[in-house]
């Protein structure tokens, strides 16, 4: 490297060196910078894909077509869905990931800073590709957007309008930009370690954040080859996914969920990191079974990649393919159990508070434990039978994603935010926030398992009359759930903008070296590495 | 007729079974207004096949094992939560691992007893299950063709030589909310399958555009209907009755719109109405032969309009542009209605009806309309929505076509 290029290594104050305004935001490389970047998309489209998902729920609030034409229904479930995965709950992790990583590891910054920006500057387009064509039909042009749902099955994908091809497109923009984070992480973790920071002594948001990692890089780049031999069987005349031609729709399903099984693991796997962090502050007390949560976390990591086709047990497979994929999804229910045994135990005989973050966190231990418990039966192929399809399903992994994803970054949220902004956020509007997710969210869902019982199917935008009692209370619910969460909002922008100083270590039970840092910690952290013994 | 026999027959077992299980608890009649006495339910509806009944006791075990580990679990955890707490003035402990063999004991008991509630307490009843409702051929008694279409669902009985299609009898005033909603709402057919009690009925799946899903709740079957392949599931059916389901696969715009109705009536009753039907398509076929006036034609176009077409077309011909065209001034059924040579003409009318267009919603129904269906749809629909051809064609000619195409 030649001496012009290379930053003077003392006598860098640091602090004040970047441009202002809006080129400071688009050019920075700077892994705070772009963490609060990535929470603020995340949280903007959490609350769009939630404005979704009301329409939604508004409209089966009473049997009968009231608000929308089928059409729009179907677009709304599937965006819903893209918008909350890859464009709320992934961006919100990275966000973490690039603001404590390099904390908590006492690197000075992510190791490949300008890939960082691009893959963060990828996502604001891709989202607008998502959701352009909702605006384009309004003004006449094209017939919306995606109405498959989420998972593209071919061939009613094949049959799709333009919707599809900006959501192939999108993904492709979303999965780029979510591969480039990755390995930017996992080239951190390995190389920009301090000094004596062995893997084992890593703490364990980063390890979840590992795993999460390598997950993605092995299984987007299979998603990416689905959506395009979907995309050349809509334009190029090839027939992957059409009988008709030589191919198999079942082709699309296998290719889909070898990405979508995991996908959940990719979502999850941070916020299993994160969890463990805030119960042994709040307890007082050193993390319960470190080695056997680094071990459960790389077997559900391993196992991920294998039992993907319990997503459509009622395609008609083999005997022997149903068995195996029953048996190996409910081996993940072992490293699970051994996470909860952890989470429990580390709580077991502290001195615990129940300050926000820890609400969150328990509120999470026990719903995310009906997504596990639930999860074990829809594992059982017979009985998948019956809650396959139907709205049992959709309870099931609103249990996994909502009370175990956006739950566990809310938990994250409130736990560092004082760290990230140097001011305490208000408690009691925490504490408000945490109740009234907690029951409007069990509120929305629990009617929803009774639905898929009594057998209303999902994705349907009007339904038979025995069904309509539990719609109702779970539209409901849907709406205080929605409108509690601009209390979180609220505080998050309250506390950005002042309140109570926080010190450096926050909290009082907390540990950690991004606990030794002032909060805020200064624009360039970490510029000498610890010393880790 | 043997219609209103059958229909006398179930009757009774309707009022019996009614489809859902009346409800152990009833929220107020009277709190939602119009859906006084829906019924409703917190559990598997009634189960009348072997399937269902081995999936409900199954899901029930189940149900009662996770139960206990969350209450189990959850309590230790709460006992946590009040007892080791900093204003109670617990002073932390700061294990962190079992560090004596009492507590490795301790640690590696409830994986031990997970590792059997997996894979032996849930794993064997489930491979059993498994085993059983994959064995769709031994002792089979007769095989039912599914066939999934947007929006509806064929049923043949290939040893018989019967089909025909099953459409959503619930009128659209009521999903638009212009008149009160019945009591089947969404779950009522203008043809129900009728299968007989008591016969292991072998169920071959398949589709002809995208992915359905059939699914009976109480026959403790669903299963997916692919285009292109042939899926096989089975049910026997021990009670007469009415039992209603629904596509279970997103397939589109009306997939809300599709439901499975079947009657189950004992065998002679399940015999006569198969004759019935075996004489209606021989008239049907019969019907072909003969020359139809255009208003005969214009009549029966109406109703198949109504039945096949309408769903995507719009009772008055507009469409939904763009992903269903309008067929008012439509360029394709305004084309002419057969060549000089009396052969189809490519991408016309006629082309269109009978072979579909790939890629698109619009579906072949050469193999799902009769001659006399034909005829009279593509005659109405050129007559029509302000379309103005003036020409009709006879179930004689698409007789014709259709042989001269297959060859």
């Amino acid at each position: 490297m030649s001496a012009t290029t290379t930053l003077p290594a003392e006598g860098h104050d640091g602090h004040q060196h970047h441009p202002g305004g809006l080129t400071r935001w688009l050019t920075t490389t700077n892994h705070k910078d772009i963490g609060t970047m990535y929470l603020t998309f995340s949280m903007i489209m959490f609350f769009i894909g939630g404005l979704m998902i009301l329409a939604v729920r508004a409209e089966l609030f009473q049997p009968g077509l009231q608000l929308m034409k089928p059409e729009l229904f179907n677009q709304l479930i599937g965006v819903h869905a893209l918008v909350m995965i890859f464009a709320a709950l992934m961006p919100a992790a990275t966000g973490f990931a690039n603001w404590m990583i390099p904390l908590m590891i006492g690197a000075p910054d992510m190791a490949l800073p300008r890939l960082n920006n691009w893959g963060f500057w990828l996502l604001p387009p891709a989202a607008f590709l998502l959701t352009l064509p909702f605006t384009l039909a309004l003004f006449g042009v094209g017939d919306g957007a995606l109405a498959t749902g989420w998972t593209f099955y071919a061939p009613l994908s094949i049959q799709g309008g333009m919707g599809v091809d900006f959501a192939i497109l999108a993904v492709h923009i979303l999965g780029i930009s979510s591969i480039m984070g990755s390995i930017n992480i996992i080239v951190t973790i390995f190389n920009m370690r301090a000094p004596g920071m062995t893997m084992m002594k890593l703490p364990l948001f980063a390890w979840g954040w590992l795993i999460t990692a390598f997950l993605l890089i092995a299984t987007l780049p299979v998603l990416a080859g689905a959506v395009t031999m979907l995309l050349t069987d809509r334009h190029f005349g090839t027939h992957f996914f059409d009988a008709g031609g030589g191919g198999d729709p079942i082709l699309f399903q296998h290719l889909f969920w070898f990405f979508g099984h995991p996908e959940v693991y990719i979502l999850l796997l941070p916020v299993w990191g994160l969890i463990p962090h805030v119960l042994s502050t709040f307890s007082r007390k050193p993390t319960y079974g470190y080695k056997a949560q680094v071990y459960s976390f790389i077997a559900i990591g391993l196992l991920s990649v294998i039992v993907w086709a319990h997503h459509f047990f009622t395609a008609g497979l083999p005997v022997p393919a149903l068995i195996y994929f029953m048996f190996s999804t409910m081996a993940i229910s072992l490293p699970l159990a051994v996470l909860f045994f952890c989470w429990i135990a580390t709580m077991w005989r502290g001195a615990m508070t129940f300050e926000t973050p820890m609400l969150f966190a328990v509120g999470f231990i026990v719903l995310f434990g009906i997504a596990g418990l639930t999860g074990l039966i829809l594992a059982d192929v017979a009985a998948d039978a019956q809650y396959h399809h139907s709205y049992f399903v959709v309870a099931h992994f609103h249990y996994a994603l909502f009370a175990g994803g956006i739950m566990g970054v809310m938990t994250g949220v409130y736990y560092w935010l004082p760290k990230w902004t140097g001011h305490m956020y208000s408690e009691p509007l925490g504490k408000l926030h945490f109740w009234l997710t907690v029951i409007s969210f069990n509120l929305t869902f629990i009617p929803q398992f009774f639905l898929g019982l009594a057998g209303m199917p999902r994705r349907i935008p009007d339904y038979a009359l025995q069904f309509a009692e539990f719609n109702a209370i779970s539209t409901v619910g849907a709406f205080i759930l929605g409108i509690s969460q601009l209390l979180f909002a609220w505080n998050v922008w309250m506390c950005v903008r002042g309140g109570h100083k926080a010190t450096p270590r926050v909290w009082e039970g907390s540990e950690g070296l991004e606990w030794e840092l002032p909060s805020p910690p200064p624009h360039h952290s970490w510029e000498v590495q610890p010393q880790i013994k | 007729m043997a219609r209103r026999v059958f229909q006398v027959g179930t009757e009774r077992t309707a009022k019996r079974s009614a489809g859902y299980r009346r409800p152990g608890f009833l929220l107020p009649a009277g709190l939602m207004p119009g859906l006084a006495g829906a019924a409703y339910n917190i559990n598997f509806p009634d189960p009348v096949t072997p399937i269902a009944r081995e999936t409900l006791h199954i899901h029930n075990e189940f149900m009662l094992i996770i139960t206990i580990l969350f209450v189990v679990v959850f309590a230790i955890m709460i006992y946590s939560m009040i007892r080791h707490r900093k204003s109670v003035g617990h002073q932390p402990a700061n294990f962190t691992g079992p560090n004596s063999k009492l507590q490795w004991l301790w640690a590696l008991i409830p994986f031990a007893i997970l590792l059997f509630i997996d894979f032996i307490l849930m794993g064997i009843p489930a491979v059993n299950a498994i085993i059983e409702m994959e064995d769709t051929k031994t002792r089979a008694d007769m095989v039912l063709k599914v066939t999934g279409m947007q929006w509806k669902w064929q049923y043949e009985y290939p040893e018989a030589g019967v089909k025909f299609i099953s459409t959503l009898a619930t009128p659209r005033e009521q999903i638009n909310n212009a008149e009160a909603k019945g009591e089947h709402y969404l779950l009522e057919v203008d043809k129900p399958v009728v299968l007989p009690v008591g016969k292991k009925v072998r169920i071959l799946l398949t589709s002809t555009d995208v992915i359905h899903t059939w699914w009976v709740p109480q026959f403790g079957v669903k299963r997916d209907a692919i285009p292109g392949f042939l899926r096989e599931t089975w049910v026997k059916i021990e009670k007469p009755g009415i039992y209603r389901g629904q596509c279970a696969e997103l397939c589109g715009k009306d997939h809300g719109f599709m439901p499975v109705v079947v009657h189950a009536v004992p065998e002679p009753e399940y015999l006569a109405w198969l004759d019935e039907r075996k004489a209606e398509a021989k008239a049907a076929a019969g019907g072909a032969d003969r020359t139809w006036s255009s208003e005969e034609l214009l009549a029966k176009g109406q109703e198949i309009y109504g039945k096949q077409c309408a769903a995507c077309h719009q009772p008055n011909g507009q469409g939904l542009p763009p992903a269903f065209p309008g067929l008012a001034g439509s360029p394709v059924v305004n084309t002419p209605l057969l060549g000089k040579d009396g052969k189809i003409i490519k991408d016309s009318h006629v082309d269109r009806v009978l072979n579909g267009k790939a890629g698109t919603a619009m579906q072949a129904f050469r193999n799902t309309l009769s001659d006399v269906e034909l005829a009279a749809v593509i005659t109405y629909e050129r007559n029509s929505f302000g379309n103005h051809r003036g020409d009709m064609i006879q179930p004689a000619q698409i007789k014709s076509l259709r042989q001269g195409e297959s060859r």
